[in-house]
This record gives C-alpha cells, sequence and structure tokens, in this order.
C-alpha cells in the first residue's frame, strides 16, 4: 500500500489533515501551530495540492503524537468553521449513527 | 471447559509482558508506527475511525462465566460497557485507549483471555462448531481439535509473518454449524467407509473480494497426522503465496492459481518429509489435552420433564421461546439454549456489560458455568437442565436476551460497517436495526422460517454477505451508499456463494427491498415449509428480480 | 549493521561480492546465489569459506547440494513482515541439516530475534544498532513454547507429558 505522501493528491476543495491521537485513539486534526486538537473548527483549512502535501508531511513525521495522518474533505459552513465534508468524516467527527434503540430515525 | 495449565497461563503473562514493553516503546516514539502496527495486530489490536479496537479471542467460542465477567469489567474500566461478539466467535471493544491496553490485557489474561493473533498475517482464532461437545449429531468434540491446532499455531517461529492472514475451521457434526467451506483451511472431522474417524481437508475457501468455496485436497487423513499436514500447507503457503498484492495473497488465491492438484501435490510433498516426525501426534499428547476439557457432572434426567410440558401449554411466549431457542442436546434431560443478542432496535451481537455479568450469573446457575459464542452473533447455554428452562426463560426475558427470532429473518449477522470500522464503504448497522422493525411482528418471521440475512460494510465481507440466503453488501457510489443484494448464499456442508440480484439500490431503499424480496418468497413457494433457499433454488433470482425491480 | 551472534556484536569476517568483481584471494566471501550456482564448482574449491547469500523468493533445495561445503547461508527479509526466509531456514536446519552459519539479513528487528533464533539462525544483521542490546531480553522474553522445531527447546506438550499428573490447572477455568 502506497503511503500517504506518496499518494499524488487530488484536491479539489477544502481540506484538512486527520489523524487519532497515538494514546487513545481520539479523532485529531492538524492545527496551524502544528499541533492536534480534536476540534475540527481548530483545524488548518487548505486549498490546493502543495499546501496540503506540506501540512500532510509535518503531520506524518509527528507519528509520536497521532497515526494514520490523511488529508479529508471539508465544506465550509455559513459560519465560516470547517464542517466534516463526506459521510465518513461526518461519523468521525460526531460518533456512530447507531439509533439507540428508542428512536426510529435512521 | 478447557483448563488451562501453568504453561498456557505462562505464555499468556510473557506475552502481556512483550505487549507492555511494545507499548511503551512506541508511546516514547521508540518505535514508529510502521515497526509497531504488526506487533499490536498481533495482539488484536486494531485503530478503528473513532479509536483503538480490541479484539479478544474466545476459543473455539466457549467462555467460562468467570470469563465473561472479566469480558465486562473490561467493558466497563476501558471500554463504554458494551462488547460486540463477532462472526468468528471473538469478542471486540471499540473505545479502548492504547495506553490502557497492557493494563486491559493483563486483566484479561488473569482469567486466562488474550488477543493474541486475533490479527496480523498469522493464524487467526481457530473456530468451531458452537455446540461441539454437546450437539447430538458430533462424532466427537471438534474442540479438542482446535485446541491441539491452537498451541501449535500460537507464536509459530516460522509462520508469524504469512502473505496474509490464515483462518482454520474445524467441524465434526454432519451439518456444519462452523463454515469450514469458506475457510482458508477448514477440517471436517468424519468417519470413513471402514468405520474410522479421520479428517477431511478443505483449502482455499474464503470470502472477500474474490469469494471462494474451499477445495477438497485430502478426503481422509487420520487424526494422528493434522498436525503435519496442516505445517504442510502453512510451510506451502509461507513460501509460495503472492506478497506484491494485498488483494491476491490469500490462500485461496494460491489454490486457484496453482489449481487445488497442483497445490495438493505441493502440500503432499512436503508433507511426505515431515508425516512421521515429531509433528505426527502422540496419542498421549491428544489424550492429555482432551482431558483438560472439563465436562459437567450431568444429572439423570428425562426428556420433556412435566412441569416444562405444563409452562408451555400455559404460557404462549414461552412456548414460542422454546420451539425456536431451545435445541435438543446429546444427553437427556438437558437442553442447548441459545440467547438472542438481536433485539429489536439493536445493533446485532452486542451485549452490554450488565447483561454479560447477567449471563455469566445464569451461566453459573443454569449451565455448569459455561457459555458459547456463535459465529451468527448469538451466545449459548450449553449444558440447561430442561427442568430448568422456565426459570431460565423469565431471567433471559428480564435481560433482553429471549427474542425468539434465533434462525429467523431478524436474526442478522452483520460488521460493524461505517459507523466503527476504517475500511467500510457502507453502513451497515442502521440497515440490520432498521429490518429488525421492519420485521418486529415474530408470527410472520415464524412464518418466514429459517432466513439468514448477512451485512457487510465493504467487500472484506466480516458480515459474511457472500453467504447470505440474503446478502447485503455496503458499497460507495459517488460519496452516496449503496448496496448489493445477493440471494440464496449458504455457509454450511452445502456452501454456496449467492447470486446478485440486481443493480445496486440506495441506502434508505434497502429495507423495502428486502421486505418486497420477502413478500416475493411468500408469493412464490411451493408450500408453506419449503425454506426461502429452497425456493431461490429452485427458482432461481429472475422471479425475485422482477418483483423488485418492477417497482423500482 | 550489527552482527549478533550470542547477543554479542561480532565483526563480519565475510566479504561481500557483487556480481562480477572478482573473488578476493583468502578471504571468507559472501556470493549471490546466481553467481554462486553458475560458477559452483570453481567457486568452492577456494581455501577460504565461502558463502551464498539466497533469495527468499527461491527453493533452498537447489542449495542443498552444496550444504556441506557452504560455510555460510545468509537468507533475507526484504521487510520485517516478509516471512518466507523462516520457512527457508528451518528447511535448511532441519531437512538439509545444514550446519554452518545461516545469517538473517535485511530489516532484521529484535521483536523477531526469538522467532528468528527459534528458526534455525544464529546470526542476525540487525536493522538497528540500538537493538543490539536488547538481544538477552528478547530471547528471555519467553520461557514456554507449543512447538517442536529444530533448535532443541521442549514443547510444552512434552513437559506435561513427562510431568505425568496436571499441571496446576487454577480453579475451574483457564
Amino acid at each position: 500500500m502506497t503511503s500517504p505522501l506518496q499518494q499524488k493528491l487530488k484536491i479539489t476543495g477544502p481540506v484538512v489533515v486527520t489523524a487519532n491521537r497515538l494514546r487513545d485513539g481520539a479523532v485529531v486534526y492538524r492545527t496551524v501551530e502544528g499541533q492536534w486538537s480534536p476540534r475540527l473548527d481548530q483545524a488548518a483549512v487548505v486549498s490546493t495540492a502543495p499546501a496540503a502535501t506540506e501540512l500532510l508531511a509535518a503531520a506524518v513525521v509527528d507519528d509520536v503524537s497521532a497515526v494514520g495522518a490523511y488529508v479529508a474533505p471539508v465544506r465550509i459552513g455559513a459560519d465560516g468553521r470547517p464542517e466534516p465534508g463526506n459521510l465518513r468524516e461526518t461519523i468521525r467527527h460526531a460518533g456512530p449513527t447507531i439509533a439507540s434503540a428508542i428512536t426510529t430515525e435512521i | 471447559m478447557y483448563v488451562y495449565d501453568e504453561l498456557d497461563r505462562t505464555i499468556v503473562a510473557e506475552r502481556v509482558a512483550e505487549f507492555r514493553d511494545q507499548v511503551g516503546r512506541r508511546i516514547s516514539g521508540e518505535l514508529t508506527e510502521e515497526e509497531f502496527k504488526p506487533l499490536r495486530l498481533m495482539n488484536g489490536v486494531y485503530l478503528q475511525l473513532h479509536a483503538y479496537m480490541l479484539r479478544i479471542a474466545i476459543p473455539y467460542g466457549t467462555l467460562a462465566s468467570r470469563q465473561l465477567r472479566m469480558l465486562a469489567h473490561v467493558g466497563r474500566r476501558y471500554d463504554r460497557n458494551y462488547g460486540h461478539f463477532t462472526t468468528r466467535q471473538n469478542i471486540q471493544f471499540n473505545w479502548i485507549k492504547l495506553e490502557d491496553l497492557p493494563d486491559a490485557a493483563a486483566d484479561l489474561a488473569s482469567v486466562g483471555l488474550h488477543g493474541i493473533q486475533t490479527s496480523g498475517n498469522c493464524v487467526r482464532n481457530i473456530t468451531t462448531d458452537q455446540w461441539s461437545g454437546v450437539a447430538p449429531d458430533e462424532i466427537e468434540d471438534a474442540r479438542i481439535w482446535a485446541e491441539v491446532l491452537r498451541q501449535h499455531t500460537t507464536l509459530h517461529p516460522e509462520f508469524s509473518f504469512l502473505p496474509r492472514k490464515f483462518k482454520i475451521a474445524v467441524t465434526a457434526a454432519p451439518h456444519d454449524r462452523a463454515a469450514v467451506k469458506v475457510h482458508d483451511i477448514g477440517l471436517r472431522l468424519h468417519r470413513n467407509g471402514a468405520g474410522e474417524t479421520g479428517f477431511e481437508v478443505l483449502v482455499g475457501g474464503g470470502l472477500g473480494r474474490t469469494p471462494f468455496i474451499a477445495k477438497s485436497i485430502r478426503p481422509f487423513l487420520p487424526k494422528r497426522d493434522v498436525l503435519s499436514y496442516v505445517e504442510a500447507v502453512l510451510r506451502v503457503y509461507n513460501q509460495f503465496a503472492r506478497r506484491d498484492n494485498l488483494y491476491k495473497s490469500r490462500i485461496k488465491i494460491l489454490v486457484h492459481d496453482l489449481g487445488a492438484e497442483a497445490f495438493a501435490r505441493e502440500v503432499e510433498a512436503e508433507w511426505q518429509h515431515i508425516k512421521d516426525g515429531p509433528l505426527a501426534l502422540d496419542p498421549a499428547v491428544v489424550a492429555e489435552i482432551a482431558a483438560r476439557f472439563r465436562y459437567p457432572d450431568y444429572a439423570r434426567l428425562n426428556d420433556n420433564p412435566p412441569e416444562v410440558v405444563q409452562l408451555r401449554k400455559a404460557d404462549r411466549r414461552f412456548d414460542v421461546w422454546h420451539g425456536n431457542a431451545v435445541a435438543k442436546h446429546k444427553v437427556p434431560g438437558y437442553a442447548i439454549v441459545t440467547l438472542s443478542l438481536k433485539p429489536e432496535g439493536g445493533p446485532p451481537g452486542d451485549a452490554t456489560s450488565d447483561q454479560m455479568d447477567a449471563i455469566a450469573d445464569l451461566a453459573d446457575r443454569y449451565s455448569f458455568g459455561e457459555i458459547r459464542v456463535g459465529h451468527e452473533q448469538n451466545l449459548v447455554l450449553p449444558h440447561v437442565a430442561q427442568r430448568d428452562l422456565g426459570e431460565l426463560w423469565r431471567a433471559l426475558d428480564a435481560i433482553g436476551v429471549a427474542t425468539p427470532n434465533i434462525g429467523l429473518v431478524s436474526d442478522i449477522i452483520s460488521c460493524p460497517g461505517l459507523d466503527y470500522c476504517s475500511l467500510a464503504n457502507a453502513r451497515s448497522i442502521p440497515i440490520a436495526q432498521e429490518l429488525t422493525r421492519r420485521f418486529r411482528d415474530l408470527g410472520l418471521a415464524r412464518e418466514l422460517g429459517r432466513l439468514h440475512i448477512n451485512i457487510s460494510g465493504c467487500i472484506n465481507a466480516c458480515g459474511h454477505h457472500h453467504v447470505g440466503h440474503i446478502g447485503i453488501l455496503g458499497v460507495e457510489k459517488n460519496g452516496e451508499e449503496f448496496y448489493q443484494i445477493t440471494l440464496g448464499g449458504r455457509a454450511d456442508e452445502r456452501a454456496e456463494l449467492g447470486t446478485l440480484l440486481g443493480p445496486a439500490v440506495p441506502y434508505g431503499k434497502v429495507a423495502d427491498i428486502v421486505e418486497e424480496v420477502v413478500a416475493a418468497y411468500l408469493e412464490l413457494r411451493e408450500r408453506p415449509n419449503e425454506t426461502f433457499l429452497e425456493t431461490v433454488k429452485r427458482l432461481g433470482v429472475e422471479p425475485f428480480k422482477e418483483r423488485v425491480y418492477a417497482t423500482h | 549493521m550489527p552482527l549478533i551472534k550470542d547477543g554479542r556484536i561480532i565483526t563480519d569476517r565475510y566479504v561481500h561480492v557483487l556480481d562480477d568483481a572478482p573473488l578476493p584471494d583468502g578471504v571468507p566471501v559472501i556470493v549471490p546465489a546466481a553467481r554462486f550456482l553458475a560458477d559452483a564448482a570453481e567457486i568452492l574449491q577456494r581455501e577460504a569459506a565461502v558463502g551464498v547469500i539466497w533469495p527468499n523468493n527461491r527453493r533452498v533445495a537447489e542449495l542443498a547440494p552444496y550444504l556441506d561445503r557452504l560455510a555460510l547461508v545468509a537468507l533475507v527479509f526484504p521487510n520485517f513482515k516478509d516471512g518466507r526466509a523462516y520457512s527457508q531456514a528451518r528447511l535448511l536446519r532441519e531437512r538439509y541439516d545444514f550446519r554452518g552459519e545461516l545469517r538473517a539479513t535485511g530489516q532484521i528487528l529484535r521483536d523477531q530475534f526469538l522467532f528468528l533464533v527459534r528458526a534455525g539462525f544464529d546470526v542476525l544483521d540487525v536493522a538497528k544498532a540500538s537493538d543490539v542490546s536488547a538481544f538477552e531480553s528478547a530471547l528471555a522474553r519467553y520461557s514456554v513454547f507449543y512447538q517442536t522445531v529444530g533448535e532443541g527447546r521442549i514443547p510444552a506438550a512434552r513437559i506435561r507429558l513427562a510431568a505425568g499428573a496436571p499441571l496446576s490447572p487454577v480453579g475451574e477455568v483457564a
């Protein structure tokens, strides 16, 4: 399997770099300061392939903090803050969609 | 109930110490993720969407009550108060922290549980019939052979870095409850014409991207030879399977590429060298392992005790449950009781820590302290005296594991899917939940008869959708969840892969389609007791396809 | 990369000869497989020791006729997850009774040390110098083994039989 760095990044919109925190596996996002935050609204958002590649490269090297870093799409909400850009990222961000036995909505 | 001795316990304890060291070296940065990943996988630790996931082996699906209590404890202490039982008789916890894993592993080791080789490119948990030891139709207890092989393949120096994962299943009854035909090696214990007991050896079965039914390469292998023969298969696999492509590395691909006969010749050639060496099983070694399987001191009881007969007449709900969840036991006066982990609206195969504790207590009270885990993601109490069935049922009902849907349409087998799993393309659990709501009418479920729905959230097929009577496979199309539906698969001794019904359908339509398939079956069946599978076999998928896709 | 044997770093006496280069006189050499096979008879006439580096995708049976005259066979782990050389090692030791130096090369990490030794390797060409000091503890990591492999440790099954009476099972359960 090619590493995320070797895959040519095709950026068609705003993206963030996300990973899982090493110690507890929690979903985290790469910040502008080169840290990791569980808050998507603190994520560095980029829109070009070179910027994404750079952000990703720094993230991948930092594998003592977080693992499995990759580039994930976001949507920019009405308030200008990033929101998950696809179903997978929505689930990573908000948790499983499994309704309990009491609710009927899927 | 297999009893570990101090040698078994030592290995597990040493493994825990090794893993603690490895986790420490990872957290300090001494090990990179690339170096650490295969090591953690070999301890059953995955990284999923939200968190790490720990997969704990339940060898041949057998648990002692104190082990089940420990699983409840792990759920409470290190996770979110529930666990998920899998299609390979393991249990998974979805929220565990890496930094807690060494302690969780130590707690598990104190009762002989572990995640050793539940992932990674090594020999995985060896699964068997969950009714082994108590099934009336079995030749002998398949678990003895699963244990012989488990020991041999645990931390095996030659086979810990195989091309890919390796799954072995063992059955010892004419009706195969262990799905041996869709495993890398399937072992079918049977009697030959001369009345001798031995193994049929099947290889190269498997689901996933390229599903195959296993090929028989040896119709009869004496028991003495099973270890050396499996070693020969593993050695051929280790040396000659592809390693360049993740999707071509399973033994099923090697068997397919070489052809079953050429593959068998390679195995036989290797086996000739080793069959009479130290791997030839000494009957004393087998007897020693067999002796550590403890069987209950059954009382001498009669079948159909009057109190049960009475209760069945007096209490309709009990009667329905009895007719569904209670199976014949090899010992008179006893029964095999299946606990449904498929409540209406629930995620299939999940149990809360509270439920696990309660079931452990019930096992102590009614099942000689023993529980089994089936690969259809239900639990079993294997040694219940029939006279206790009334009391037991009330208790099971109170904790929500007495839904009388075993083997029926709402007894759905499902992988965790996109809600949990980083490999998934689509969600599976909400589909299962919705289907249990659509088919909540137990009268209808009984009317439909035996009907297995299997759901996988991706082509890796952990939900075994290929061998479902109705199989549902989640795929991704343009960022949306779509599902392919197959009909007519089966996993037993007449294993077959399902046939595609038609084009993939979107998430919101799956439950409607399944309802229509079921309605079509009711119309098309020749007589009420023609099963869904028989109807599909007789007519093919066309008549179903017409009805379903006519309205969509 | 450091070579370890019996837990200690040793110097490599062998000169690695590339495909076409002439073999230096009077020193032990390691020759690539293809080169060796093409000139086996001649190469084996040397006084000094001959070793072969054998790829992990070739059957060791091809090397069998020469093993009694080879001082060393080096096997390859292109990455540590590629476990083909474990089978090769066991075949060389246990089937073909190879007595010379069996060297593990490639990506050799401390978490494989015990597997490697049990498979029959006696010299490890270690990828990380920092792993050398872990050799002792790596080998001491486990005291019980289930399998009968060539290196002679008594497997659990045999210990149990020798013990006769059951070895302290604890209570009802594993």
